[in-house]
Formats: structure tokens, sequence, C-alpha cells
């Protein structure tokens, strides 16, 4: 006797949880069921393992149906094959959305190209998680990118409208296509200590004041309709970035800087003196960044320049996250008394988001 | 009475990519009456046009009305070459025909095409002008209500039951057309879904013509099925109880959405009979009038088949050997009631009634199950002069079922229902019911109050009545075992009731009740036309035999004394015979307490086998007892002699009541024999036996929390929660073709049953405690080694705290399955308590029922007394419920029917308030639930807009690209669902009630890449409103009218 069809169709779509958890993991039908068995389910109904069988099958098979109408969230609110009610409608897609942090480590600032897509294999053995799992978090990247890429407004506002996500992921996925259209590089041995959600944190930042979005957001400037996304960086603040360089440059500057931190620190930091030592790598560092931010390659770098000329440097002296603080603001805020210095709005939108991303990224 | 039928096409959404370049479609529209077609604008490159056509306006008759569906076709424009097709819509606009239903459709429905499925969903708006024409020859039946329930619907009220109407269709089926050799699958499907949805059509409108010739104004219980009978045609018929029913106004009144008074200004030249002109002529039977069904509307396709009967033996159950077998239906005697047999004779041919639950009072005594089958070979020789062999074929049955209900003294059948089997060229056709006496005051033209029957009236008790035999027992040719009942100790009852209906709300249950099936495989040889018929017809009473011994073993085992909702389903294929009989067991307060099973092995000098036998016997032993504590089976224990030799008392008064033929020295001689003897025995003399007890005791109990039974409500269970989850699942298995013996395939199909449960138990267990209510097997075999099993059901949740809400649903149960107006109950209350009261015993509530097990030997006088009390409440308070819903006509209240609605409903108000599911909001698509059941628990229908009967048809050229078998038929269903959703939506409902999927033929060819299925499903589409939201809108009004209540009020206290 064997079974050649067995479905169970119910007028409100029966959702498992654990079983959807199961198959957006990745598992083929046999190893959910196996892991079902491991769970004590057995035991807990008194169902034999065909019936088990039989019921993941099911609910695999809806899943498989849900799948399509899941690539555009939307469709499955107006849909009318399956009814299922709207906490679980969203349930539905806010699990189908959710990553694994080992992987979007992998692939975030990557392209979201077939080459990438290539890789995944070695991404699933490096990480453990199932290559199926892989290649759904990968696609739902790349179908957000394509989908929010060529849209006006705000990048998080889009995407939530479109994709149903909760506040929280549509962020997470901000971030993810903004590095991903950015192409930040994340995936250096001295970026490892880095989460995700640092990174998230920065893109925040960036979208908020560095990006073409950031500059229509004030009172909506008719003519600002021509490109106000959140996805790329002000061109014309990347250049005007440059105009920062005389704070390093001009000697004189670059000295009366240093006098007016170390004043206005002097007995407030346990590391002093070692800011003192380090004030002018410090400044350099972090200026010649900004300089830098013209060309695309520099661009991708930012992160591993901020670790290398600033996170490292400050680290390898001790300096506690408290001392760091003190240091930013008092740094950023001195640049207001130099009279020789004009471009005190550049500088505070450089600054100021800097600032918050360096503080994030300061950790061990 | 022509009309004009007038639609609009507002947009589309979702549709597919038709252009590979461009990603988009052009898309446009045609719509298609009759003959007559209107197309849209094509809206260019979008997958989501917005048509907003212009009103498109068809001017037909109402005849065409009732026939024709509107056709949406949903097409891709192509400049080049031929346009392609997306989709489909049909839509059914005889919802739209009568008054108090829909008056507008409007909505999204998919798009459906048989290769591909649903393809997004197109907005449209339909309405229907009908202007009046008293024509006094017309053709069609505008303004009769059709309802697939089988009560009477809620918001109505009965004024007449008519009885049985018939109809039925042919055609070629154009699958079977020599054409089909050249058009596309996808012409054919489409040919075969239009041609069976004018077919519907067709029936439809000639039911409601008989239907008005009975001066009737509705259908309830209509139930249409499609005999697929491959080369011979096609046969669409239908079966259905007439009745004038009358609106309940109140309910609805209460709801701004229904409130339509202009609408019921409209039906009145529809309803009324007055308005036709066949009325006076209508003294012949009805069958007669079925007369040239063929000559009609099929003007294109003329019938070119008739079927040839082979009246290879009618396998009723009266077959010779097995005389003993059903010895309910059996007894012969004939006692004459009154003058209320013939009453029926006189106008109706067949006193059948498709219902299975009544108003009160209306069901007066059960005689038990009768039923009739039938082999036929289905030839296609051409023979234009007996176009109807068919219906022959049905009267033929119909008169079997007649007779062996007289021979019950029984002059009506209940809970009536047809079916076929189809293999090849031979056909089973099975009719069932349930041989019942009526109430002759519900059948009768004329006035309500004028026909009750004292006679009939003082021997009605309530919890029993309709247990009471109605044969003579003197007469009875066979010993059958009769007891006085158990309730009232006034009249004889069967040791065991088999009935076709529901459960009666006011019958006395112990316990809960639980499905029992019984499942048997018989092979048969391969073999052509007669032979083959021959070697089924003697098979069948074999069958029939085997399938009730497991019956009365399961129910046995069980320790439970009645099946209700029994269905026997005969399935024929190719080498092989299926049975399945389903039915939910209860125990009948009434009846005796059923005896345990009996083992006897046949050699007692073996010691080993000896100790087998004790060893069985005692596991038997454990199970019935196991059985009796899991369905709360306690009845109060009442020493023999009580039961045994009834008190002398009770007998000389009921003899006194049932003077005519009673002689006394046979009572007690036939009292005698009954008693302890009452063990069933099973013989263990072969190993087939063997099997039979192991099968016995493989059954596995549903795991706690769960419920099952096959009727409309679980008896025992009275307070639904409103939650309910409908599904459908289909389950198809191939037997090994090696070994095939009957005991292999006996273990076969019984464990692709008990798994099928087990599934079910297991998928619904979020809702435990939970009931799978009204559970439909249907068995057929696609194939030589296949056998394919589909189960539709509904699960709902309860509430554990039973005892607290014991009053309020008892008050929910009557509400919703009796719909009586307020004087009906007016009228019922008192005849009850002045007539039944001091001496019968009413539904017992549990707790009383615990009490009295629990303190054993409790005298039956002081237990009826208490159990009264809770009953009559019941009805009381069921009846100021209606009040309730009436009172905003009447403004004055009243204390003392304020304190008892309190009493009766603020612990179930106050659990489905927080019960219910939050409102879904953001939700685009309004939620339909849909259930078998005639209720939705919980919540009150008030308003029925029309019967869905939906026939679909899905064929795939890529079948392991859809997921093999189950991915194919999985989307299929859920499209059907989804379809049926859609129509109730732009009908304006929220709900489908007594929806049952009545066909699902699946057929498949792996090798090909191809299946291929057909589903039928119908349903009644309602508006329902939440209790909850109800009450909120009730209690502000006062509750008024104290004089009926009063006297209630002072009887139950």
């Amino acid at each position: 006797m064997t079974s050649e069809l067995d479905i169970f169709v119910g007028n409100t779509t029966l959702i498992d949880e654990d079983v959807y958890r199961l198959w957006l993991d990745g598992y083929s039908v046999s190893d959910a069921v196996a892991l079902r068995v491991r769970s004590g389910i057995l035991e807990q109904t008194g169902a034999t393992a065909a019936v088990l069988q039989s019921d993941t099958m099911d609910h695999y098979r809806t899943f498989h149906m849900l799948e399509r109408l899941l690539h555009a969230p939307p469709k499955l609110l107006h849909q009318l094959i399956f009814q299922i009610p709207p906490s679980r409608q969203a349930l539905l897609i806010e699990r189908y959305y959710a990553f694994d942090e080992a992987f979007v480590r992998e692939v975030l600032g990557k392209k979201l190209s077939k080459g990438t897509k290539k890789d995944l294999d070695d991404i699933s053995t490096k990480t453990g998680i199932t290559l199926k799992s892989c290649r759904r978090q990968f696609d739902n990247f790349k179908r957000v990118f394509k989908v929010v890429e060529e849209m006006r407004g705000s990048l998080v506002d889009n995407i939530q409208q479109h994709f149903l996500l909760s506040d929280r992921l549509a962020r997470d996925y901000a971030a993810i296509v903004f590095f991903a259209n950015n192409r930040f590089e994340t995936g250096k041995k001295k970026l490892q200590y880095l989460s995700f959600g640092d990174f998230a944190y920065c893109a925040e930042l960036m979208i908020q004041n560095w990006t073409l979005g950031a500059v229509g957001e004030a009172p909506t400037s008719p003519d600002s309709q021509v490109d106000d996304m959140d996805m790329d960086l002000d061109k014309e603040f990347l250049q005007d970035l440059k105009e920062l360089k005389m704070l390093v440059a001009d000697k004189d500057l670059l000295d009366l800087h240093k006098s007016l931190v170390c004043t206005a620190l002097r007995g407030k930091l346990g590391v002093f003196s070692e800011m003192e030592a380090n004030f002018k790598n410090l400044s350099r560092g972090l200026v010649n960044v900004a300089a830098k931010l013209t060309h695309n390659k520099d661009v991708r770098d930012l992160f591993v320049d901020l670790v290398e000329k600033f996170v490292e440097p400050c680290r390898s002296d001790h300096w506690p996250l408290s001392d760091v603080r003190l240091f930013l603001n008092q740094y950023s805020a001195s640049v207001h008394s130099l009279d020789g210095f004009r471009h005190q709005a550049l500088w505070d939108r450089y600054m100021g988001t800097l600032r918050g991303c360096l503080l994030r990224l300061y950790h061990d | 009475m022509p009309g004009k039928l007038k639609v609009k096409i507002v947009a589309g959404r979702h549709l597919p990519v038709m252009d590979r370049a461009s990603d988009l479609t052009d898309a446009f529209v045609e719509v298609k009456f009759g003959n007559t077609t209107f197309k849209t604008d094509v809206y260019l490159k979008s997958l989501n046009p917005q048509w907003n056509s212009e009103w498109f306006k068809f001017e037909v008759d109402d005849e065409d009305l009732q026939d024709e569906p509107l056709q949406i076709t949903v097409l891709d424009h192509d400049t080049y070459s031929a346009n392609d097709a997306i989709g489909k819509v049909y839509i059914d606009i005889d919802p739209l025909l009568y008054s108090e239903a829909a008056t507008v459709i409007s909505g999204w429905f998919p798009i459906y095409d048989t290769i591909h499925g649903i393809r997004g969903e197109i907005n449209v708006i339909v309405k229907v002008d009908l202007f009046n024409d008293l024509n006094r020859f017309r053709q069609s039946s505008c303004g009769v209500k059709f309802f697939c329930t089988t009560s009477i619907p809620k918001c109505y009220r009965a004024v007449i039951i008519h009885g049985f109407v018939e109809e039925l269709v042919v055609n070629e089926d154009p699958e079977y057309q020599w054409i089909d050799r050249i058009r596309t699958p996808r012409a054919s499907n489409e040919a075969r879904q239009r041609l069976i949805s004018l077919m519907s059509g067709e029936l439809q409108r000639k039911i409601g013509l008989k239907v008005l010739e009975m001066r009737g104004n509705a259908v309830v219980g209509y139930l249409q099925c499609f005999d697929l009978e491959g080369e011979s045609g096609l046969v669409v018929r239908a079966i259905g109880t007439a009745c004038t029913l009358d609106k309940l106004s109140s309910p609805a009144a209460f709801l701004p959405a229904c409130n339509s008074p202009s609408k019921e200004m409209k039906e009145s030249p529809l309803v009324h009979p007055p308005s036709h002109g066949c009325r006076s002529t209508h003294n012949s039977p009805i069958h007669t009038a079925t007369g040239s069904r063929l000559t009609q509307n099929f003007s294109v396709s003329v019938p070119t088949l008739i079927y040839t009967g082979m009246g290879s033996g009618s396998a009723g159950k009266e077959g010779g050997p097995f005389k003993a077998l059903l010895r309910q239906q059996t007894q012969s005697a004939l006692e004459q009631r009154g003058g209320s047999p013939h009453r029926f004779c006189r106008r109706r041919e067949f006193p059948f009634f498709t219902l299975t639950a009544f108003p009160p009072g209306f069901l007066m005594h059960v005689g038990g199950v009768v039923s009739a089958r039938s082999v036929k070979l289905l030839d296609r020789i051409h023979n234009p002069d007996e176009p109807e062999t068919r219906d022959a074929w049905w009267a033929e049955i119909r008169q079997e079922i007649k007779s062996h209900a007289k021979a019950l003294g029984c002059h009506a059948v209940v809970g009536y229902s047809e079916s076929t089997s189809i293999c090849e060229e031979v056909c089973i056709l099975s009719a069932s019911g349930t041989a019942a006496v009526l109430n002759p005051r519900f059948l009768q033209d004329g006035t309500v109050e004028g026909c009750l029957e004292q006679r009939l009236e003082e021997n009605l008790p309530a919890g029993c009545g309709f247990c009471h035999i109605p044969y003579d027992e003197l007469n009875m040719p066979f010993p059958a075992h009769l007891t006085y009942c158990y309730n009232c100790r006034k009249q004889k009852v069967p040791d065991v009731l088999f009935t076709t209906i529901d459960l009666p709300i006011d019958a006395t249950v112990i316990g809960k009740g639980c499905l029992i099936q019984a499942r048997l495989c018989r092979l048969k040889k391969k073999a052509q036309a007669e032979a083959n018929a021959t070697a089924i017809s003697n098979l069948l009473p074999f069958m029939e035999y085997e399938v009730h011994t497991q019956l009365m073993n399961k129910l046995k085992l069980k320790g439970m004394n009645a099946l209700f909702g029994l269905r026997i389903q005969i399935t024929v294929g190719e080498n092989m015979l299926m049975g399945l009989a389903s039915a939910t067991g209860v125990y009948l307060a009434a009846l005796p307490t059923p005896g345990g099973i009996q083992i006897a092995g046949k050699t007692p000098n073996d010691g080993s086998y000896e100790q087998h036998i004790s060893h069985m016997q005692k596991k038997i032993n454990d199970t019935i007892a196991k059985n009796k504590e899991l369905y709360e089976i306690n009845p109060p224990d009442i020493s023999e002699e009580i039961i045994g030799s009834p008190i002398p008392e009770p007998r000389q008064r009921s003899r006194l009541l049932r003077s005519q033929s009673e002689s006394s020295d046979e009572v007690t001689e036939l009292d005698l024999s009954h008693g302890k003897k009452d063990a069933f025995v099973l013989e263990i003399d072969d190993t087939d036996a063997m099997e039979d007890v192991h099968s016995l005791l493989t059954d596995v109990p549903p795991p706690s929390g769960f419920y099952s039974c096959n009727t409309e409500i679980m008896p025992g269970i009275n307070n639904w929660t409103s939650e309910i989850q409908m599904f459908t699942s289909v389950r198809v298995i191939r037997l090994s073709s090696l070994n095939l013996t009957n005991q292999a395939l006996n273990k076969n199909f019984n464990d692709l049953c008990e798994n099928l449960l087990k599934s079910l138990y297991f998928k619904l267990r979020s809702m435990i405690p939970c009931c799978l209510c009204h559970v439909n097997f249907t068995v057929s075999l696609p194939e030589d080694e296949l056998i394919q099993v589909t189960v539709t059901a509904v699960a709902i949740t309860f509430d554990k705290n039973q005892a607290l809400q014991t009053t309020k649903t008892h008050v929910e149960k009557s509400l919703q399955r009796v719909s009586t107006d307020n004087e009906e109950l007016l009228q019922f209350p008192l005849e009850l308590c002045s007539d039944s009261l001091p001496s019968h015993p009413f539904p017992p509530a549990k707790e009383h029922l615990e009490s009295a097990s629990s303190n054993s030997g409790i005298p039956a006088a002081q237990r009826a007394t208490s159990v009264d009390y809770s009953s009559f409440a019941d009805r009381c308070s069921s009846w100021i419920e209606l009040i309730k819903l009436k009172a905003q006509t009447i403004r004055r209240g009243s204390i003392k029917t304020t304190v008892t609605v309190e009493k009766a409903s603020p612990m179930g108000e106050g659990n489905f308030r927080n019960r219910s599911t939050p409102p879904c909001a953001n939700s685009t698509v309004g939620v339909v639930k849909m259930t078998p059941l005639s209720f939705i628990p919980g919540a009150k229908i008030t308003k029925y807009l029309g019967i869905i009967n939906m026939f679909f048809i899905r064929e795939t050229t890529s079948l392991r690209e859809e997921g093999g078998v189950s991915g194919f038929l999985h989307a299929f269903i859920a499209e059907v669902f989804a379809m049926v959703r859609a129509h109730v939506a732009a009908l304006g409902g929220n709900a489908v009630v007594s929806y049952i999927m009545k066909q699902c033929v699946f057929m498949e060819n792996p090798n090909k890449n191809q299946a291929q299925c057909l589903i039928n499903v119908s349903g009644d589409a309602v508006v329902f409103v939440r209790e909850s939201e109800l009450e909120v809108l009730s209690t502000q009004q006062p509750t008024a009218n104290c004089q009926p209540s009063c006297p209630g009020g002072e009887v139950t206290t």
C-alpha cells in the first residue's frame, strides 16, 4: 500500500510555525520530519511517524505555493486563494524576510549579482546555513534591492510599503540595500569583529545625513525631484569634503585645533597623554578619509579606513569608550572656534555622522 | 416575466503576463449571456487594467435567466494572431432572481482557466431588473428559493412542508463527442463546464416549477448530483423538499444592511401561487409532469442517448437469507394510524423528505433505516422511444423505499438521499432514508391550528417520543427485543435504533457521541456487461449484511444504542466493491442499555483456544468499559426488575392508551423473551471472524480533547465557541496487486481511513478541545488498484466549562436548528407542560445526569422532574431569545422576563466576546467562512443570499512541474474554495453553510505527465452576525411582552 496522493486543504490555511521555520531554514522534508521527531512531538501528540511525514509534506506544499506570493507581499494580502488571518500573514512575511546574522555578514556590501550567488555554497559551508536558506535570503536581498532601487522617497518607507515588513526589519533591509548599492567593504579580517547591527546603525546615520534624500528632507524644495534617493551618497557633498583637507594641511589650523581640544579635555580624559601624542595622526586619518571619498574605491573602503585610522590606534592605547566619546565631541565642536575655517556646515554634516559611526564601531 | 440583465466590468488585477516581450498584457473582456456578446475596450499594457466599462444590457426571458450562466472571458489582445484567452468567470445569476436574497453581485472574482488555474481577478457588477408578467403558461420559476440546508433555514418558518420534488436532465457528455478529438482540452473542459452549468440551471428551474405547482415557495434540502456516465452521457439529477416558508422578519430587521422593505414588496407576485395558472389542474401526481424534458432547451445537441435498463436484481435489504438483519426495517406490522397515511398518498407519490432536522413536533416516531439499491447497465443503444429510462429506474427504487417504510408502519421517509456509483457501464443506484411517522399538521395545506389531532398529541413525550416504535409489535414476524421506553415507560422501544437523520434536538442523550464507521471491501472478478452486473448484485446483500454487523458490533463496543446520520456508500470498481458506512453513535436514554459482546469459540475443548477466547473476551469488555468512560456514558443504574418487567401500573396505562390491538398475554411473553439475553454473540469459527474481532479492537479512539461525528452537532457538546475550520482532505493509495485478498484489502482500506483520521487529529491539534462535525467520507475507485478517500468536515472548538453553559447553548441549539415563529413557540411549550410534564422526562442536562448516576438507583420519577426543569427552561429562554429579537417593535418591558434572560445568557455572551478574534482591520479580503453545517457557532444567520452550486474542471499537462498529483489537487481544491468564497463575497455574504463537495473525480496519467480533476460543490450563501454583536444591539432594546413567558416561568420554578 503506497500513498499516491495525500492532501489537506483548509478553508483557513493552516500554518504551523515550527514547520515554517524548518522550511525557511531549508531542510528537506525528511530532515524536517527527523527534526520534528527529535523535538518529541510524537510523544506529546501520540501521532505516528507516517502522520508526521504527511503533515510535513502538506505544510511544505502550502509554503511552496505561498512562496510565489511572498515575493510580492502585497499580493499575499490581496490574493483570494489562501484565506489567512492578517496576523498570520504578517508572520509569514516577517519570517520569510528575516535573515541570519551570519549570512548577512557574508554578503553585506557585496554586489547582489549572479557572481555572488555562485559563492553561496561556500557561504553555506562556512556558516552552516543550508544552501536553500542562503538562496532565499540572498534572493530576498536582491528582490528588495531591485524594487526600491529606482524609487524616490524614503528608503525605509519604500521597503515597508512594498514588502510590508515591520519597522525594524525594514530598517535592516534599508541598510542591506544601502551597503549593496555603495559596495562598502565589510568582509576584511579587521572588520570581522563588527556585527550587522553595527553596520546597520552606520548605514542609518549615513542615509539620514549623507544621501541626496537627506538634503531633500529639508522643506521639500520643488527641484529636488531629480533624484531624492536614499540609496546614493550625495556626490556634491563628497566633492565638498575635499575642502576639509585644510584642517590637516594647514599646519597652524591643525595646531590650533589640537590646542583647543587639549585645553578642553585636560584632566577629563584618562588617556590624555596618549591623545595628545596621537592627535595629529587621528585628525589626519579622519580628515583624509573625508577627502578621499570622491573615489568610489575609497568609499568602499570607508569602514576599513575608519577602523585602521581611528579605531585601531585608540584601541591599542586602550581608550575607554567614554574617552573616545569625549574626544570626538570635543574634536568636532572645537572646529567651530577655528576662525580660519569656513566650512562649518560641511564639517558638521560629515563629523556628526562619523562620530556616531565611530562610537558604534569602537568596541572589541 | 422577462428581465434585463446588466453587467459592468470594472477592473482587473494580478493578471498574468501574456506578452513576454513587454512583461505586460493587453487585456479586454467578453461578456456573454445566451447568444449575446459584448466586449470592453482593450486596456493596453497593464496587469491591473481599469476598464470601467459601460453597463452591458441583456434583455432576456426569465427562463434563460434561470438556465444560463453569465460568462465572462478575459482575453489578451493580439494584433497579428488570435487573441489568447486568459480565463473565464461563470456567474450564476439565480440569487438575483428571488427577492429577499442578493440584490446585486459585485466583487472580485478569480479568473479561472481549466489548464492554468486562477490567473488574476476581475471586478464585476451584475444587476437584474425583472418585469412582472402574469403569463399563465410560463416555464420559469423565478422566486422559488433553494436551500442546500437540510433543515428549515434559520430566519424562516415552515408554514407547510409539501414534500418530495425530483427531476433529472440528460445530455451527451462533451468529453465523449466526436468533436473532442479535434478540439483542445481547454475547449472541451469549457464546453463541459458550461453544459453542466446550463443543465443545473434548467434542473433548478424545473424543480422550481414543480414547487410552484405544489403551491410552495422554496426547496429545502436541495441536493443536486452529476452522474458522469462516460460514453452513455451525463445526467444531472436533483431531489429536495418543497416547502412554504415564511420569513421571520425580526432578526434581520436589526441590520440596516438587510433591511430592504422595497424588496419585500417585489417578492409578492412571485411567491404567491395565485399568480400562475397551473394551480387548478394539479391533482395529478407531480411525477408525470416531467414529460418532455429532453426536447426543450437543448436545440443544438439533441440527446442521443438512451438507457436500456437491465433490472438485474434490485438488491434491497429484504434479501431472503438476511431477513433478520435489520429488524427495524422489515417488520411488516402495518398499524393504521388514523387517517394520516392516506392523506399523503392522495397528493404525493413519494412521501419523502430530504430534511434531516425538523421543527419540534414534526417527527413523531422513527421506524428505522430503509434503503434500496439496484444495479443497472448503462447502454449505448440508441433508442429514442425510451428517453425516460433513468426516471423509471429511480421511480422503481423510490417505490421500493416507500414499501419498506410501509412495512415499518411508517407513512413517510425522512433524511432521504440518493446516490450512484458508476464503473464503466455498470451503475449502482442507491437510495436510503429513515422511515418515520410525521405530525400531519405541518404537511397540510390550510391552517396550522385546524388539524391538531388529539390522539397523536397525547402520545408524544418530547425526549423519547421519536424512539417509540411506529409498527405493531403483535405483527412482528421476527423476535425483536422490545422494551418499554426507559424514559416514559409507556410505549415500546427497540433495543437499537438506526437512522439517517440528525439527532432530534429534544432527544435525551447520555454522554457524548462518536463517529462510527464500518469499512468493507470485496473482491470481484472482472467481467463484462450482464455477467458483471449479476456478480455485483449477488455481492451486494452480503456487503449490506457485513456492514450492518460491523456497525452493530462497533456500536456495542462503544456502549451505545443508536446511530444517527447513517450513510452507507457502496462503490463499484473494476475488480472490487467497497462499502463505507458512517454514522454517529449515541446513547439514547429512552433505549435499553446495550448488552456486551460475547465471544463464542467453536471448539470449546481445546484449552489454549479457550484461553485465547477468554483473553479476547476480556479485551473486548475492557474496551467497552473504557469507551463508556471516554464518552461519559453513565446511564442511571436502574435495577433489573424495573427494566426487565415494566412495572404493572404504567403498562396498564399504556394499554389504555393504545387500546386497539394489544393483548396482554403476548406483551408479557415478549417482555420475558427479552431481558438479559441481549448480549451480542460473536462466533469465532474461522479466521474471517477472528479478523473481524481484531479489526473491532484496532479502531483507535481520537486523542483526548477530540470528538468526531458525522451529524450536524455532537450529542453531548453544546458550548461551541466561534472558531471553525472547514477542510477537505483527499488520499489515494495504490494497492499492491500481487496478493489481493479480501482480508488484505480490508486491512488496507481500514488503515487508509484510520490514518486519515489520525492525520486530521494531528493537524487540528491546535484547536483542542474541538469536535470534528459532519465528517463526510467519500470513497471512489478511480482505477484498478487505486482507492481514493475524500473527507470534508468542520472542526469546531468548544469550551470545556460545559456545566456553566448548558442553558445558554441549549437555547442556541434550538434556535439554530428550529425556526418557528412566535405563535408556534407559544403553542408548543404549553402543550408540553400541560401534557407531558408530569410523567415524561425531558432531555437531561449534564449535571443532572451526573448526580443521578453517582446516586445510583434514583427513582425514575424524581429524575424526571429534576431533568424537566432545565430543558423546559431552555425552551422558555429560547423563546425569550426570539422575543428579544422581535423586541424592537414592542416597547414595553417586564422585570420578570428580563431576569430570565439574564439568567440564561450572560455566561455564553461573555464567552463569545472573549473568544471572538479581533476584527481584521487591515485585511483587504473579507473573510468568508465555510461550513458543512447549517449554522455558524456563536453567530446568527440573518439572511440567505442564494444557493451556490459550482462545477469546475482542472486539467494539466505538466503534472510534475505542478508538484505532482498532490500539488495539482491541493492547488485545485484551494482554488475551488477561493472561487466559492469570492462568489459569496460578491453576493454580499460572509459565509457558506451546508457546504458540500459532492464530487471530486480525479484521474491521472503520470506517464503522460497529465491529470484531470472535476469538482462539484454547493452550499448556501448567507450573511451572519456574531452573537456578541447582535446582543449588543438587542440588549439596547427593552425586553418585552411578559405574557407568554409567565406561565413558563411558573411551571419551571
